[in-house]
């Protein structure tokens, strides 16, 4: 073998050259079909990460806006959809159980008074950074009733490990009779 | 001929000492986390050993590594004795000194921020300025390795520059760029808090300039590794290189596109548009390209290896492989696991798959397999390779090393597939503790124990790993045959100018940073409102 190499050094050369052209186009093929994929799955599903660069004073948070701690929770928008409030801190999430019902478009809206945390929910691809100065924006719908966990994902200090939230999907019509007295809804209202 | 090798010596030592610590700490909070163990009294023991563990892993060890392998390649390859060895050893001194003032109070619990710093989360002072100095020590190394290059280059006007010397200088360009990152976050955002001089911090910044570090710096840690497969691999099981064109092409492509796709790992943070996050995914998609070309020039090289040992057939030929040989075997071994962590990989990378894994134990069993799979066990190979060249004896412990060698395989296997299906659970990353009797997460608990059985083989692995380096410097000497690199099946003649220099690369490398991250960066800093207070860590 090692002697064709260099009595025919030219064509080997050639051969090995084109052998390896086909399997470099081979696998930039591969990969646009994946990129492909991910343009796909992002228009046609409308699966988009937490991306609007809005920010807000963390130091006022408790004072006034839409993150005071009475609206914080579940809240029933005009349209039926449901907006959720959540602020993180060390170490523990406000409110610390979520209510929300299940076939209804559920936007969230989240921030952190200190640090950074994150938030995932599991069983489902919900999962978000919280930070500080920023506010996480992201839309999601809950198939069917459940109990979730919802740690923070980030570490944010020495408590870290104990920040868990929980979130409760209930059924449609269960939450809708929940909310005819209460503007937001927690677990506890 | 080595002439410095104590120089080499010392670099790998030190590395490997380090590295024997920080495994220690690993499997130490893989136990005291998992149902084998009642909950921690003080969690912050944790985070300190978890911040030791990673500045150790991730920025001491394969650095020191690249670097003494580094300076090894300068003489091996261009057959000169290296340039600067003062320099050398002024840069070495300089990750000794800040190595320490970093750990000193990480073990203190002064800096319990863990080794991705997390601003406004600030600690001691003294932890991110030792960071600094093992940075500024390495910039030494980068810096001599481009004039190392350049001596050569005008005492052979128009020679093509060696392959490992080619790849080792594209590794210390590409490190020399993509620690400019976090130099930034370290000097202009958190060092001005930590001494006092301002209290307010924009967080979401400071992770973008963090994320320009965070992902190259992979591809740091994996240039060693890569160097070898070209290298070292064929030239050990009797192959030729399939071809050394490709291997500088697959090189170069980790300079430009390693550099501005960091933003990945920003997929679920808010101070980011999505434009930008698609933009990064897609070249994200195109550094795994590089790859690709390597996992089949490797692969043919290795073929070409068993052919001229008689293999025959489509596959039978793999049979005829030198199994018994440690460079074949770590290559067999690394090759697994990069192909199950660049599966992985794939499924991080995109976009909306992401958010079903985004900071939970699938990242954590992601990267150890990456990286301390399939990266760090060529570098144990490689310092097979090359001790008998340092120390002049005999490597005689063969069966000893197979084992090692084994164990590491079956150890890293065993720790990180169990922590990739635990994240697919939504098990978070980076917990003291985790309470198994919660509803959802009882399930979690036998597979947190397996990984920690892993862990264990992984010490064992490692304490044997330094048993047989420590062994050989009283083996009995020996005049090893001089050290040679693989040759290709067709060795270049003269080269394109692009392929036998770096220049129009590391351009290409600096531009992409720009377009891809001079946006984020100039609109996060025009966010004042963005910048909140400090939060201190530590005893106050």
């Amino acid at each position: 073998m090692a002697q064709t190499f260099s009595a025919n050094s030219h064509d080997t050369a050639a051969l090995t050259a084109r052998i390896e052209k086909r399997w470099a186009f081979l696998m930039v093929g591969i990969i646009s079909l994946l990129v492909a994929v991910v343009i796909f799955t992002s228009l046609h599903w409308a699966m988009m990460p937490p991306s609007r660069v809005e920010t807000i004073n963390p130091s006022t948070l408790h004072l006034s806006g839409e993150f005071v701690e009475s609206n914080l929770g579940s809240a029933v928008e005009p349209d039926g959809s449901i907006t959720v409030r959540v602020v993180g801190q060390q170490y523990s999430f406000t409110p610390q159980c979520i209510v929300v019902p299940s076939k209804t478009l559920i936007t969230f809206r989240v921030t952190s008074a200190d640090v950074i945390h994150g938030m995932l929910i599991t069983g489902t691809n919900i999962n978000s950074m919280v930070e500080p100065g920023y506010i996480s924006t992201f839309k999601t719908e809950f198939k069917q009733p459940g109990d979730h966990l919802m740690p923070c994902h980030e570490y944010c200090g020495v408590g870290h490990e104990a920040m868990w939230a929980n979130v409760k999907v209930v059924d449609k019509d269960v939450f809708s009779k929940m909310a005819l007295n209460t503007r937001r809804l927690t677990c506890d209202f | 001929m080595i002439s410095n090798k104590r120089l080499v010596l010392a670099h790998f030592w030190l590395a490997f000492a380090v590295f024997g610590v920080a495994i220690l700490l690993g499997e130490w909070q893989m136990f005291i986390r998992s149902p084998l163990h009642a909950w921690l009294h003080n969690p912050d023991l944790y985070y300190r050993s978890v911040t030791a563990h990673g500045t150790v892993m991730g920025y001491v060890f394969p650095t020191l590594i690249a670097m003494g392998f580094g300076y090894a390649i300068t003489e091996l390859a261009l057959d000169q004795p290296l340039i600067g060895r003062r320099w050398a050893w002024a840069g070495y001194t300089m990750i000794i000194i800040g190595s320490i003032a970093a750990v000193v109070p990480v073990a203190l619990g002064l800096d319990s921020v863990l080794y991705t710093f997390y601003p406004p989360m600030i600690g001691n002072a003294f932890y991110y300025i030792g960071v600094v100095l093992v940075v500024v020590g390495s910039w030494i190394w980068v810096a001599l390795m481009g004039i190392n290059l350049q001596a050569w280059k005008r005492a052979h006007p128009g020679a093509p520059v060696p392959l490992p010397m080619f790849a080792n200088v594209a590794a210390a360009y590409l490190w020399g760029w993509t620690a400019v990152g976090a130099a930034l976050e370290l000097l202009f955002q958190i060092l001005p808090v930590a001494l006092g001089f301002s209290n307010t911090i924009n967080a979401g910044l400071s992770r973008v300039l963090f994320s320009w570090t965070l992902h190259a710096i992979v591809y740091f840690w994996l240039m060693p590794a890569y160097i070898a497969f070209y290298t070292i691999v064929p030239r050990a099981i009797g192959g030729r290189l399939y071809s050394d064109t490709m291997a500088r092409i697959s090189f170069v492509l980790f300079l430009v596109f390693s550099m501005p796709i960091g933003i990945h790992h920003l997929f679920a943070d808010p101070q980011v548009g999505s434009g930008f996050k698609f933009i990064h995914s897609v070249f994200t998609a195109m550094v795994a390209v590089p790859t690709l070309l390597t996992v089949f020039t490797i692969g043919a090289s290795v073929e070409i290896a068993a052919r001229l040992r008689g293999g025959k057939g489509v596959f039978g030929w793999l049979k005829a492989l030198p199994w018994d040989n440690p460079q074949m075997l770590a290559l067999a071994f690394s090759f697994v696991m990069l192909g199950f962590g660049g599966a992985g990989g794939l499924i991080n990378m995109s976009y909306q798959l992401d958010s079903t894994i985004h900071n939970t134990q699938w990242v954590t069993g992601h990267f150890h397999l990456i990286f301390g799979g399939a990266i760090v066990i060529m570098y144990f190979a490689i310092a097979y390779d090359l001790w008998p060249h340092l120390t002049g004896r005999a490597m005689r412990d063969l069966s000893l090393i197979r084992a090692q060698l084994w164990l590491w395989f079956i150890g890293m296997i065993v720790t990180t597939f169990p922590w990739h299906y635990v994240g697919i659970l939504g098990m978070p990353r980076r917990m003291a503790y985790f309470d198994y009797s919660a509803p959802g997460a009882a399930g979690e608990a036998i597979w947190v124990v397996m990984s920690t059985l892993g862990g264990a083989l992984l010490v064992v692995s490692a304490v044997l790993f330094l048993v047989i380096l420590y062994r050989n410097h009283s083996a009995c000497q020996v005049e090893p045959a001089p050290f040679t690199f693989s040759k290709a099946i067709h060795e270049p003649v003269s080269l394109p100018l692009a392929l036998n220099g770096l220049g129009l690369w590391v351009g290409l490398m600096i531009a992409l940073t720009i377009t891809n991250y001079g946006y984020p960066i100039v609109q996060l800093m025009g966010l004042p409102d963005a910048k909140v207070p400090a939060v201190f860590v530590g005893a106050k």
